[in-house]
């Protein structure tokens, strides 16, 4: 499945990127967390990120489709 | 005019709250949140607000019409700021009008609690000596 990753604030300074473009047999977003965080190192657990698809809240263990765009957004300190 | 917005300008508070104007309108409360120059004991110079913009403005316009179910008001608009900001600079405004001040309060203190804890907005916090960072708070 091909999908696209959004990373924000602390993730996205310790993936280096804003996005990514990925190939993955994870047919859920906490999968494609796990596989981001080995990949990019993150230390933020995965019970603190918050994770939308294309564009809205979603939960973690979603079934999701090909082509579709994943979040994850650490706790989050606006105001 | 949207409920909720980011702006990467400086908030113009005057011109919001003459939205908020209307003759059936008895209360005007206002919340502005601006950057201090502390933080948890640190120095701060400055800091830039990131935005997953699609996402926060879907969850900021979600939280007011809450704030116009829950609560007795007539109107009620906020505004938060992303990219960097001054010192004492507006990070973000609320400004909620009512019949009656009750509402009006307990609206504009809903909102600015609910946009804190919801919406997807991080703090990058640059402090004096040269140190940045994100600020996570990881409190349920």
């Amino acid at each position: 499945m091909n999908y696209t990753l959004l990373y924000f604030a602390s993730l996205r300074d310790a993936a280096g990127c804003a996005q990514e473009s990925v190939v993955s047999e994870a047919r859920d977003p906490g999968s494609l967390y796990a596989d981001a965080a080995a990949r990019h190192g993150f230390r933020m657990p995965p019970e603190r990120v918050r994770v939308a698809v294309n564009g809205a809240f979603a939960a973690r263990d979603v079934v999701l489709n090909d082509g579709d765009e994943i979040a994850f957004l650490p706790p989050v300190s606006g105001g | 005019m949207k409920t909720f917005s980011l702006s990467e300008s400086a908030i113009d508070a005057a011109s919001l709250g003459r939205e908020l104007e209307r003759e059936h309108v008895g209360a005007v409360v206002t919340f502005e949140g601006r950057v201090r120059d502390h933080n948890e004991g640190r120095a701060v110079r400055g800091l830039a607000y990131e935005a997953y913009a699609e996402l926060a403005e879907a969850e900021g316009a979600r939280i007011l019409g809450e704030a116009r179910t829950r609560f007795e008001i007539a109107r009620a608009l906020c505004v938060h700021r992303v990219g960097e900001l001054a010192l004492g600079e507006l990070a973000v405004w609320v400004g909620v009008s009512a019949a009656h001040r009750d509402a009006a309060f307990a609206a504009c203190r809903y909102i600015i609690d609910e946009v804190k804890s919801r919406v997807p907005i991080w703090k990058h916090e640059r402090y004096v000596g040269g140190k940045a960072e994100w600020l996570h708070p990881w409190n349920p």
